[in-house]
């Protein structure tokens, strides 16, 4: 008789994929390795190296924010514990992202690095979306989610001005007028935007008016540490 | 239509003008070979796919050296694979994967506007009295990348020069051809299509500024602008239209393409300078995609006021404001 797996068993399934769920991000950087070693990359390798790792830090970070609204959705909790893996991930392609910029790509004209993020918006946007990753990054652990209590959340609600700052990176540095490599960041757009009103209907609800005495469970805050 | 007062064999010795005409046949028979070796084979219907992609034929060049760079030049493989060419599509990869359907021959040129002599004329009748020269040139885009191409062409100034333009000829405008059926990329508003771009007379002619037939001593593949492109080496890349159809020459400062679709980003001169930045990235410095060796490191260099030219060209801008006049 098949029954309903305890759920022990289902924390244990969570568990083991978790090995597969890190390997799985880890393949855009091996793929990436790969074609750099076997001369993959085209004319243009940096452009390849950055293009690609920043890719891959946009979507790594949607798929952290989808998170929430699938788990949501579709009642599955269990989703909510690769959150915080994935978005050490996109935090992790971020700063590949970053250093290859700096390293590879700017080597030996670092004076130009102060210049282009005091004046150029999209790397202004870009340095800002990493800068704002770290803080998040460093208080991603069990322990400091404890000790923030129901600042935690409020502290990686920041977590869609990365998004916002990353996207605009990405839009900005398309040559304006084309239509077409616009798409690609349109998109990008789009979802974070989908994303973020899904989120938003749970946060006015939560947040009654200040002056209006809490009555009644319904508007009761959560209790802390809970996404 | 032919161009009745400069017959080339009234000017050139005979046996010089019969082996230009047999390197210009040579050019022209180049078109089929082009077509096997940018054709993908899923494209062809039913058709037989020919043996192996013969190389691009080899041109006759008369002249070497003239104001070549002697900095590593880019491969073959790189510059024709790396391109912008929008009416085969945004990516850079897509003007070598979606320009295999494209007929560079016959090919006819309409020159118009201010000149003594105008009409359509013949790609093979345009340059028939010009010897072919090899210019390598470094080449600046706009998007803050470079290379390094030996192209092969004959002075622009050379050729408008027989059309005999009128004091009224200020500036030359450009026109890219337009064949939705063979450029797939037409069928997206990217730009005003056709694409066009114009230079001022001096400008035009200016001895570096090329009418160029090809590359590396092979004709130009479609996907570099064949079978006819311009090459002005101080400008930003894309003033360099390609598989030019229509030369006219204006009086007024012609539209041009880029400078519709973004004014404040891509001005009508479009010199390249270290100094003036594209309002959305630095053009102080470039990376530049050259040499044999694959190397991530190292690949950025200084940009060079005028690309490197300026003491050919810094005096056609003389008293202008180049911040002003980007």
């Amino acid at each position: 008789m098949p029954a309903a797996p305890p759920r022990r068993a289902r924390r244990d399934r969570v568990a083991l994929s978790k090995p597969l769920v890190f390997a799985l991000c880890l393949l855009p950087l091996a793929w990436l390795l790969w074609d750099m070693l076997h001369g993959r990359l085209g004319p243009d390798p940096v452009a390849q190296l950055e293009h690609r790792s920043g890719d891959w830090t946009l979507r790594l970070l949607l798929a952290t924010l989808a998170i929430t609204p699938l788990r949501l959705l579709t009642k599955r909790h269990w989703l909510t514990r690769y959150r915080r893996m994935l978005g050490l991930f996109a935090f992790f392609y971020a700063s590949v992202h970053l250093s290859i910029y700096l390293v590879v790509d700017l080597g030996g004209y670092w004076s130009q690095i102060l210049a282009e993020i005091a004046r150029k918006p999209y790397v202004t946007a870009g340095f800002a979306a990493w800068l704002l990753m770290v803080p998040l990054a460093a208080t991603s652990t069990k322990g400091m989610m404890r000790r923030l209590g129901p600042n935690w959340l409020r502290l990686h609600r920041l977590v869609y001005a990365v998004g916002l700052c990353g996207v605009l990176h990405f839009m900005w540095l398309v040559k304006s007028g084309n239509t077409i490599a616009v798409r690609d960041p349109l998109i990008y757009l789009a979802i974070l935007v989908v994303l973020l009103a899904l989120r938003l209907p749970g946060w006015l609800r939560r947040r009654p008016p200040p002056r209006q005495p809490a009555a009644g469970a319904r508007t009761a805050p959560p209790p802390s540490g809970r996404a | 239509m032919r161009l009745p007062p400069l017959r080339p064999s009234e000017i050139t010795p005979e046996s010089v003008y019969r082996r230009r005409r047999e390197l210009l046949r040579g050019l022209a028979g180049l078109a089929p070979a082009l077509l096997v070796g940018c054709g993908n084979a899923t494209e062809g219907g039913g058709a037989p796919a020919p043996a192996a992609a013969a190389p691009p034929r080899e041109l006759a060049v008369a002249t070497r050296g003239r104001f070549a760079t002697g900095e590593a030049q880019t491969r073959f493989e790189d510059a024709t694979h790396y391109n912008n060419y929008y009416e085969f599509g945004t990516d850079k990869a897509d003007p070598a994967r979606n320009s295999g359907r494209f007929r560079p021959e016959p090919w006819t040129v309409e020159i118009a506007g201010h000149a003594e002599v105008t009409g359509r004329f013949a790609l093979e009748d345009l340059l028939e009295p010009h010897p072919l020269e090899e210019r390598i040139y470094r080449m600046r885009c706009v998007e803050a990348w470079s290379m390094v191409i030996p192209w092969v062409g004959v002075p622009l100034g050379d050729v408008l020069r027989r059309f005999k333009p009128t004091s009224a000829a200020k500036y030359v405008a450009f026109t890219t051809v337009e064949r939705p059926a063979e450029m797939p990329g037409l069928s997206y508003p990217v730009l005003d299509w056709p694409y066009r771009e114009g230079l001022r007379i001096d400008e035009a002619m200016h001895p570096l500024t090329l009418l160029a037939v090809g590359l590396y001593g092979r004709a130009l593949p479609n996907q570099n602008g064949a079978p006819l492109r311009l090459v002005v080496p101080w400008k930003y890349g894309f003033k360099g239209i390609k598989s030019i159809v229509r030369i006219e020459f204006t009086e007024r400062q012609p539209a041009t393409s880029w400078n519709l679709s973004a004014p404040n980003e891509y001005g009508f001169y479009s010199n390249v300078n270290p100094d003036v930045d594209h309002p959305r990235w630095s053009q102080a410095t470039e990376r530049r995609i050259a040499g044999d060796g694959f190397s991530l490191i190292g690949n950025r260099i200084a940009t060079l006021p005028f690309n490197g030219y300026a003491d050919q060209v810094a005096s056609l801008y003389a008293g202008m404001d180049l911040r002003k006049n980007f």
